[in-house]
């Protein structure tokens, strides 16, 4: 059974949950598909064994000793990525100049270019890791500034959580997706069993959410609203509940605010390790059993 | 003391870890510099979740010039390509021309199609196709919308349309669309990937929020070495002070990097926003922070002095 974790707008307490949602089962298999912001190993320092370069496309590069500065590829790109540019400030003389931050990597460039004056060369800085920690195995990935943000990094690390979890028959694999409703959140939600998409009662939690269900309905996979730190703003919770109620979307619960669930995080712990009394974990273990026995 | 008239700058407000309070800061300190006798711009490049415009129920829509249409909304298009069956000779030149997967082939039954959701719309499959068979169509990316808060002070939306494969178009035509002129604060999407560094690369000083814990620590430092390669001014909010640990002060120190301000952690504060309310008109003193945090990053804009040299 996979479950993904998601949560439209940030900072709602989607990896807390996560890392609570781990620790609450004998054994899991952890992914963390938050590329862009991996933080779960953190609080469970995992062992890794295992370490995978994965290329976010390329970028180009101009060869001065060739480029004739015909302009030809500056007419063909259409990410604005190549500029005619002065050399120096004031100067009049002005070459082809590619703008790394546009440069999409599609290639054309490289194509269209009369005199191959134009290399393509790997974007290699992103890995994927996986290893094992306290409560079974992890898997996350770590995508390099400035690259794009693709879903591809996503389905690796996912593919390799799938992997671990057949070979060593463990029932579970808790995801922790992405903010937003870009490609890496569906490539974290695609296939799952359950979502859990984590809200706060906030107007733009409340917006967001309704951005996260409008890509969710989409999916086969059972999706359940969780609102955290409720007691926050009673009266905005009370209108998510609502929204879901209305809309037919099951809802999980909701969970008080708690100083404790960060002090937690500090300790490098999840809360269900942390305080395993306290009334925010009572609440989380409920919703947990909730979801995992739905029919 | 007068007001310094014409001052130009471009502020973004961003941070590693979402949900730290960029929409918070991005919010207030617009509202506060709608105080001085500027040109203000906010623009909300959060193409993905854009919430700045619920802080601003007053706000009017109100149209784009000529260039962008003159509607109160643009659309953002990309072109993609459309495959005529009849003069296709399934030769594969076109799929492996395309970088992103964006055409499917299979040459033994003769079918050929384009995955308009991978596609960039970058050309290289008309480009490669020898046959004339490609002809380009054009999708929505989504909106950019213009709105009025006052006399001088106006909002700029991007918001991608759900299930688009990146939101790096919309927020660069968002940002297009805001011009070079006047104070112009660029309320960042989350993360340090590709839409991060489209909003930060125009910006001349960029605001990071952070909050003091592990997480937010471990994302500061990411978003911190990413703007060090790109050579930017910048320095920290913490936002929820006094609810996590003290890591976050002494890599500060030891970065020097500046401290603009704090921003405590207390349930007034986090029921305002929740309420879509602005801390500023409720609490003036904030209102004298926000200035002060302002005109600190102003001069340093301007008379060079950047805190973030060794």
């Amino acid at each position: 059974m996979e479950i993904a974790v998601i949560s439209g707008k940030g900072g709602t307490g989607k990896s807390s949950i996560s890392a609570a949602f781990a620790t609450l089962q004998e054994k899991v298999v952890l992914a963390d598909c938050d590329v862009d912001a991996a933080n779960l190993y953190l609080i469970f320092d995992p062992v890794n064994d295992y370490e995978q370069v994965y290329i976010a496309g390329q970028k180009a590069s101009i060869d001065y000793e060739l480029c004739t500065n015909c302009g030809l590829c500056v007419d063909y790109c259409s990410f604005d990525a190549i500029l005619l540019k002065a050399t120096e400030q004031g100067s009049d003389y002005k070459r082809v100049t590619i703008d790394e931050i546009s440069c999409d990597g599609c290639k054309l460039c490289s194509r269209v270019c009369p005199v191959n004056a134009i290399k393509m060369t790997d974007n290699d800085k992103s890995r994927m890791y996986s290893g094992t920690f306290r409560n079974g195995y992890m898997v996350y990935g770590r995508l390099a500034p400035g690259e794009e943000n693709s879903g591809k990094l996503v389905n690796i690390v996912r593919d390799k959580a799938k992997e671990i979890s057949e070979k060593h028959k463990i029932e579970i694999t808790v995801i922790d997706g992405p903010p937003g409703i870009g490609c890496s959140v569906i490539s974290s939600v695609t296939g799952t069993d359950t979502i859990v998409i984590v809200t706060e009662p906030t107007i733009s939690g409340l917006h967001d959410l309704k951005r996260t269900v409008e890509l969710t309905s989409r999916f086969n996979s059972t999706s359940w609203v969780l609102i955290n730190k409720y007691d926050l703003n009673r009266e905005i919770s009370e209108q998510i509940e609502e929204y879901c109620s209305q809309n037919k979307i099951l809802f999980a619960g909701k969970l008080s605010f708690d100083r404790v669930v960060v002090e937690a995080m500090v300790s490098c712990k999840s809360v269900i390790e942390y305080a395993p009394d306290s009334g925010v974990s009572k609440e989380i273990s409920h919703i947990w059993e909730k979801i995992t026995h739905y029919k | 003391m007068p007001a310094i008239i014409n001052q130009k700058i471009k502020i973004a407000v961003a941070s590693g870890k979402g949900g730290t309070g960029k929409t918070l800061i991005s919010t207030n300190l617009f509202h506060t510099l709608t105080q001085l006798d500027e040109t203000v711009l906010l623009v909300d490049c959060d193409a993905e979740e854009p919430d700045d415009l619920l802080f601003f129920k007053e706000a009017l829509v109100a149209p784009f010039d000529n260039h962008y249409g003159g509607k109160e909304q643009y659309e953002v298009k990309q072109s993609v390509p459309v495959i005529d069956q009849s003069n296709c000779i399934y030769c594969g030149r076109c799929r492996d021309y395309c970088s992103y997967n964006a055409i499917f082939l299979l040459e033994g039954i003769k079918t050929i199609r384009v995955i308009e959701d991978l596609c960039h719309g970058c050309g290289a499959c008309s480009y490669a196709c020898q046959s004339d068979a490609i002809t380009t169509k054009e999708r929505s990316l989504g909106v950019i919308s213009r709105f009025i808060t006052g006399d001088n002070s106006s909002i700029i939306e991007a918001r991608g349309k759900v299930g688009v494969y990146s939101p790096v178009p919309v927020i660069k035509t968002a940002i297009k669309a805001a011009g070079e002129d006047g104070i112009v604060i660029l309320d960042s999407p989350p993360g340090t990937s590709c839409p991060f560094i489209q909003t930060v690369a125009t910006a001349d000083f960029v605001i990071l929020v952070t909050e003091p814990t592990p997480f937010g620590l471990s994302d500061l430092k990411q978003s911190v070495e990413t703007l060090k390669t790109m050579n930017k001014s910048y320095g920290v909010i913490i936002n929820r002070a006094g609810m996590g640990d003290d890591k976050v002060y002494s890599y500060l120190i030891q970065e020097q990097i500046p401290l603009l301000m704090e921003i405590p952690f207390n349930r007034e504060i986090a029921s305002l926003y929740s309420k879509g309310e602005l801390l500023v008109k409720h609490k003036p003193q904030w209102r004298a922070l926000f200035m002060e945090m302002y005109k600190t990053i102003y001069s340093k804009h301007k008379y060079g002095n950047s805190s973030n040299q060794r």
